[in-house]
């Protein structure tokens, strides 16, 4: 069995481990809780062989060892699946998966078809029913991921490491993950399983790991613990999200969306979105839920003026027609949007606080107030509670939470009349999500219009005054918030 | 603070000793004559590489500054030598020195901004672009002049290149002047944050609500006129417009630029760092000269030189 000891990581400033231990427990899933910044992500690095520097010890089967490299970890039979896919979209499946182990003859010519039945064998072991030719950037995301699982079985891993598998599956493809890890689970396999997601630990992991600021806080056996405890291990304190309170009342409608059409990029005649008209009122929380693939990113992304030359629709803004052809134009007219990914789009990550909120201000040649932005910058780190040194810290070095917090004040700082959310809490920890809750519900209060997209039902549920539910691109299902319940919103959005 | 201080005064540093060692090993370095020669010498390269800087923060690229630089070189002669003739109307007009520097300028601006256009408009990435447009503009220079130099532009224009000014050569005056000129840009304005952002994460930064495309634009019509300036002062240092003028000189600007710590993949990096580059260049020149280093062998140093740069930059990086 896989045990840490007494791990330790210092790095400059922060101690990012100090003293975890954790056991491995063999063929059962080992759940690390932690929020963002609790160290699990080094954990993971040490013992996939990326960090060579630490204090303590691993020991595996009994004996002490040493990753002086991955390719050691992963010899040592211990394979990592990174939030991230690390795939290459343009080869196919079988190539990606004896990437770097092609088997070739004396000669150094590869022997293909002995790969594709090695890649066919292992694709059925997962049920996946694809041919080993197609090239990876054609698969879902969750199969994509069931690659990454059959990229670890093919090099005999014992271990396996999964940091957040399920942030970007729909609930089909995580029922269909939790199977396979089950199915792994029978062949003896360790699985050790990093999420956030309360639920899904509860259904599928036997044994629970939190961390918070770098030290083990509680160890055990899920079944004997509770939600509430492990939420109050990981924070240090108690959370209660509060359900929204009123109803919400006003009718004054601030947007308004007719007939949107874009057309699908690639198949002619077929189109990602249609026939898309809804209303935004002052002062409402409006939920989109859908599964992936629905079109909400697409949708709000063509009101934003990313698709112009692709669309069609007719939108008001403040009862007066208006064309969005750019983000420039959508921004003049009081439209923000926090976009689904933060590093590759919400922030320039080489810069810092200031400088990232000063991004959607600056206009022309206009001459910088490095005073004033400096100033504006530290009134959002008060405001937000952004967990940072100083304004000048560079966006990079920032958790996830306070990443996303630094992309809200970006754009609070236009002073928007309609707020645009998609996946706001993606991949952050329960604190964090807390008081971006907590902001949203005071934004709205003050008259802002919110549109909300998630994939997460109980934040669609806690945040929303109404919801309407997504397929296909097109509006499948309108509901209250007194109405919506998961069920109703997971029959319609399927 | 002070780890930071000494980061960035990294290539300064490596400048200090460059000239520290050629002045042990000649006593011509340390000279008033030749330290202005020098500073003469690399005006050029400072105002081409000034630009290029912008262009490569912006994670672009411009190889077409050199053929830039050579046709608004006889841009210029040609004007100040022999005009304009408009036939249809039977009249020829002369040029003032003013007049046809002017004209340089805006030419070089418009190839430069043809660069932005095709780069923008047409999706065409910037090495491909620029590589086309260095064939073009010299293909052009080479049908400007027939292939020929064109010499003996007179005296007042002579004075930009050569003349000096409060003590100091024009040329020198000139380069300084942009180069403040391009920090407060770079540093001060929103143009220049946004160079920075475009650089550091594209798409973030158009869903701010940047216009990338016409910053791109601006950005490498103001290489243009970079290089045309540096065409200007070549022209009036030899007083002669040369049409194999400029080759290679992308090559050396880049060189600054990478030497002064600007990044290649975009969003770090400083005007003030690749004037230093630019003189480390200019400096290591001229020792080789001094110490009578073949030709030949002054490439290879000057080769070694970049890798070095880059390579104690990465070590730094990998440091944080």
């Amino acid at each position: 069995m896989l045990k840490a000891i007494n791990i330790s990581k210092q790095f400059p400033g922060v101690k990012a481990l100090d003293n975890v231990c954790l056991d491995f427990h063999e063929g059962k899933v080992n759940a690390i809780l932690g929020e963002n910044g609790a160290g699990k992500s080094t954990l993971l690095k040490i013992l996939s062989g990326v960090y060579t520097q630490f204090e303590g010890d691993i020991q595996l089967k009994g004996h002490s060892v040493w990753f002086g490299s991955v390719r050691e970890a992963q010899d040592a039979g211990i394979a990592i699946i990174h939030q991230e896919l690390n795939l290459i979209p343009h080869l196919s499946i079988t190539e990606n998966l004896f990437l770097g182990r092609e088997i070739s003859n004396d000669f150094g010519i590869l022997n293909s078809s002995k790969m594709n039945e090695e890649t066919k064998v292992v694709l059925k072991r997962l049920d996946l029913d694809i041919s080993p030719n197609t090239l990876v950037n054609k698969l879902k995301i969750g199969e994509q991921q069931l690659v990454e699982i059959a990229k670890a079985l093919l090099t005999n891993a014992e271990y396996i490491f999964m940091d957040e598998p399920t942030s970007a599956l729909s609930d089909k493809e995580i029922d269909n993950l939790h199977r396979i890890i089950g199915n792994l689970k029978k062949e003896n396999k360790t699985i050790v399983y990093i999420s956030h997601k309360m639920d899904e630990l509860f259904r599928i992991a036997d044994y629970f790991t939190v961390l918070r600021d770098g030290c083990t806080i509680s160890a055990g056996e899920m079944a004997s613990s509770t939600e509430e405890r492990l939420v109050r291990d990981m924070v240090g304190r108690d959370v209660n999200i509060m359900a929204k309170e009123g109803v919400f009342t006003s009718e004054e409608v601030i947007l308004k969306l007719e007939n949107l059409f874009l057309k699908h990029p690639t198949l002619k005649g077929q189109y990602l979105l249609s026939d898309i008209s809804f209303e935004l009122r002052k002062g409402e929380i409006l939920g989109f839920f859908g599964l992936m693939g629905a079109g909400r990113t697409e949708l709000l992304e063509t009101i934003f003026g990313l698709n112009a030359t692709k669309s069609t629709y007719t939108l008001s803004v403040e009862g007066e027609e208006t064309l969005v052809k750019s983000p420039k134009d959508a921004i003049n007219k009081g439209i923000a949007f926090v976009t689904e990914d933060r590093k590759k789009e919400g922030l320039v990550l080489g810069m810092d606080i200031s400088e990232n909120i000063s991004l959607t201000q600056l206009a022309g040649f206009d001459l910088l107030n490095a005073v004033s932005e400096s100033g504006i910058a530290k009134r959002f780190i008060k405001s937000l509670k952004i967990k940072t040194p100083s304004e000048k810290e560079k966006c990079q070095n920032l958790s996830g939470g306070n990443q996303q917090k630094v992309v809200l004040a970006k754009w609070m700082v236009t002073n928007p009349k309609i707020l645009f959310l998609d996946e706001p809490t993606r991949g952050i920890d329960i604190n964090a999500k807390k008081e971006i809750y907590d902001l949203i519900k005071e934004m709205a209060k003050t008259g802002l219009s919110v549109v909300l997209v998630s994939s997460e039902i109980p934040e669609i549920l806690t945040l929303s005054d109404r919801i309407l539910v997504m397929a296909d691109g097109k509006i499948n299902a309108e509901f209250s918030a007194s109405e919506a319940t998961e069920d109703l919103l997971l029959k319609a959005a399927i | 603070m002070n780890k930071e201080l000494l980061k960035k005064s990294q290539s300064l540093i490596g400048l200090f000793i460059l000239c520290l060692v050629i002045s042990i090993l000649s006593d011509k370095f340390l000279t008033g004559t030749n330290l202005w020669n020098v500073l003469r010498q690399i005006s050029v390269n400072v105002c081409i590489s000034v630009g290029m800087t912008l262009v490569i923060l912006m994670a672009g690229i411009d190889l077409s500054v050199g053929s830039i630089l050579a046709f608004s070189s006889v841009i210029c002669a040609g004007l100040l030598k022999y005009g304009v003739a408009l036939e249809p109307f039977g009249v020829h007009m002369g040029f003032t020195v003013l007049g046809a520097v002017l004209a340089a300028l805006v030419v070089g601006t418009v190839f430069g901004l043809l660069n932005g256009w095709f780069i923008t408009k047409f999706s065409v990435p910037p090495f491909v672009a620029t590589l086309a447009m260095l064939t073009i503009a010299r293909g052009a220079t080479m049908l400007y002049s027939k292939g020929i130099p064109i010499s003996n532009l007179g005296s007042s224009f002579e004075f930009i290149g050569s003349g000096w000014l409060l003590g100091i050569p024009v040329p020198v005056w000139i380069s300084v002047i942009v180069v403040v000129l391009m920090i407060f840009i770079t540093k001060k304005t929103s143009f220049g944050r946004h160079i920075y952002a475009i650089g550091g994460n594209e798409k973030a930064a158009f869903l701010s609500g940047i216009n990338v495309n016409s910053v791109k634009l601006k950005v490498y019509g103001l290489a243009g006129t970079m290089a045309a300036i540096g065409g200007v002062l070549v022209t009036s240092r030899l007083n002669s417009a040369q049409p194999n003028a400029g080759m290679s000189y992308e090559l050396d600007s880049i060189a600054a630029v990478v030497i002064g710590g600007t990044s290649l993949s975009g969003g770090v990096g400083s005007v003030t760092g690749t004037v230093i580059g630019a003189i480390i260049i200019g400096v290591l020149n001229n020792g080789l000269v001094l110490l009578n280093v073949s030709p030949f062998w002054q490439q290879v140093v000057k080769g070694l030189v970049i890798l070095l740069a880059v390579i104690i930059d990465n070590a730094n990086k990998k440091k944080d």
